[in-house]
């Protein structure tokens, strides 16, 4: 992809390169062995600063944050999903009141701060008489924020398949719902399913804002466990332990994005989408897609 | 209405800690992550393999534990010393550039192979035919994805609150010290990033139309 932009490099060309690598090795190492050192010197890598993580009770403790962190993930993403879908369907609808009113809701929903969302839940409807928990909040936020997001994708996927598709369904004789449950969605769905998926790496990204609404899950751990004086405030290792996990996770996700993709590009089935209604999943989807296009 | 006009020293100086933040995180990002890109094209491995290392690390990891890093574990290093507005402006910026360095390369990849060959054929070096021809080229092409990735940064820049950055995420911790009523203070700051979000998507629109490359 990125030859377009250089020759092959002759033996000159090849020789600079070399030494350009050279100099690139040096200047990384010289950064990770400085931020290295850094750790070593202010004592990061003392034994006593990694001690906690062979505690059985804390990493049980550690498992049961991941679980937390998968179930917000689990809730929110299934529930975004069928929010997404429902929406989507809305804007797509022959009644312009409907179109009107789920355009409304998702322009609303995906211009408010995700965390303004959250607060709202937790600490606002109490106040309405409504009681809510750290996990309700985050679920909901997650919902609706990602929910939103995803009802753009849903409709754009399904603007993107070429009209002859549902005409020739409406000539068949069926009917609205029948043409887009029999014959839109499915194709939609398979050409938007990595697009989907990286947007299900970023709502899985933002769980970990339940920690600053007492959501006890992943990050919420680690900065409990690096405050605690019993471990020697092991506050650089466990950031390092969590973002190591959070790292993992999304990238079997991220793997699956790319996975499926692979398989889209063999499939005939799968109509391909044209350059222009990408560009609007590009606009709707967020700074989100970390499965990101593989062009 | 009571709310904010009552409490407009919270809403004014705090939204306006937030334009900061926004201001100083993208200009920062998207200097850094043009550089990201320009390292992800290049024709030395190396850089190309740092690039990619750098992208799918902190595209992978939540903007909240950066913040939690930079915050809490970075001061540790003895390094610099930052107070809370500069870690969360680096914070941002660590994250933001990432996605631009993505949006940028998919710009790049836009770019006609006919507009780096001809350039070329007139033996302009590589980074002059990044510089000159194919980077503006690219930019111009990418800026609907830019500016949403930089309305994507605006909102993050909520989670500075979660970090003692006085910005209007903040403002609900603030009302509820007044004995305020949160649940309206709350909306009246959702108003206030709709009507920034949408100054951006304006701001989107007349740059598409007047620089969208006839090809």
């Amino acid at each position: 992809m990125s030859n377009v932009l250089f020759d092959i490099p002759g033996p000159k060309a090849r020789l600079r390169y070399r030494a350009f690598a050279v100099i690139g090795v040096v200047a990384v190492v010289a950064l990770i062995a400085f931020v290295v050192y850094r750790f070593y010197d202010s004592g990061q890598f003392a034994p006593s600063k990694w001690e906690w993580l062979e505690y059985s009770q804390v990493q049980e403790d550690l498992l049961s944050a991941t679980w937390f962190t998968i179930k917000a993930f689990g809730a929110g993403a299934v529930l975004a999903l069928i929010f997404g879908a429902i929406f989507a369907a809305g804007r797509l609808s022959d009644h312009a009141w409907l179109r009107g009113i789920s355009g409304v809701v998702v322009e609303f929903f995906r211009a408010i701060p995700l965390l303004v969302l959250m607060f709202l839940f937790y600490y606002g409807l109490p106040i309405a008489g409504v009681q809510t928990t750290p996990f309700l909040a985050v679920v909901l936020g997650l919902m609706l924020y990602n929910g939103s997001v995803l009802a753009e994708i849903f409709r754009a996927g399904i603007q993107s398949l070429p009209r002859g598709q549902s005409e020739a369904a409406y000539a068949l004789g069926m009917r609205k719902t029948r043409v887009m449950i029999s014959v839109l969605l499915p194709q939609a769905i398979r050409a938007m399913l990595p697009t989907i998926i990286s947007q299900l790496v970023v709502l899985l990204k933002d769980t970990a804002l339940g920690f600053l609404i007492t959501y006890q899950e992943l990050l919420y751990y680690a900065k409990f466990i690096g405050s605690q004086g019993d471990f020697a405030r092991p506050i650089v290792p466990s950031t390092l332990v969590v973002g190591a996990i959070y790292v993992v996770m999304c990238l079997l996700l991220t793997a699956l994005a790319n996975y499926l993709e692979k398989r889209n590009r063999r499939n005939k089935k799968v109509i391909k989408t044209s350059a222009k209604n990408t560009g609007v999943i590009v606009l709707t989807g967020d700074a989100g897609g970390a499965a990101g296009g593989a062009a | 209405m009571n709310v904010l006009l009552d409490n407009l020293d919270l809403f004014g100086p705090f939204f306006l800690t937030t334009i900061e933040l926004f201001a100083l995180a993208a200009v920062g990002s998207l200097i850094f992550g043009t550089f990201l890109a320009m390292l992800r094209v290049s024709p030395v491995p190396v850089f190309r393999a740092f690039g990619t290392a750098y992208v799918t690390i902190v595209r992978n990891t939540p903007l909240t534990l950066v913040f939690l890093f930079m915050v809490f574990a970075f001061p540790l290093l003895k390094v610099v010393k930052l107070d809370y507005f500069t870690a969360a402006v680096v914070a941002l910026t660590v994250y933001t550039s990432a996605f631009i360095c993505e949006v940028v390369r998919s710009g790049i990849n836009t770019v006609p192979v006919g507009q780096a060959e001809a350039a070329r054929a007139l033996g302009l070096t590589f980074t002059q035919i990044l510089g000159q021809i194919v980077l503006p080229q690219a930019l111009r092409s990418v800026v609907p994805p830019l500016i949403s990735t930089l309305i994507a940064l605006l909102k993050n820049t909520t989670i500075a609150a979660g970090f003692s950055v006085a910005e209007a995420g903040a403002i609900r911790q603030y009302l509820s010290e007044r004995g305020e009523n949160q649940l309206v203070g709350l909306l009246w700051v959702a108003l206030g990033f709709i009507i920034l979000v949408s100054v951006l998507s304006v701001v989107q629109r007349s740059l598409e139309k007047r620089w969208s490359v006839a090809r």
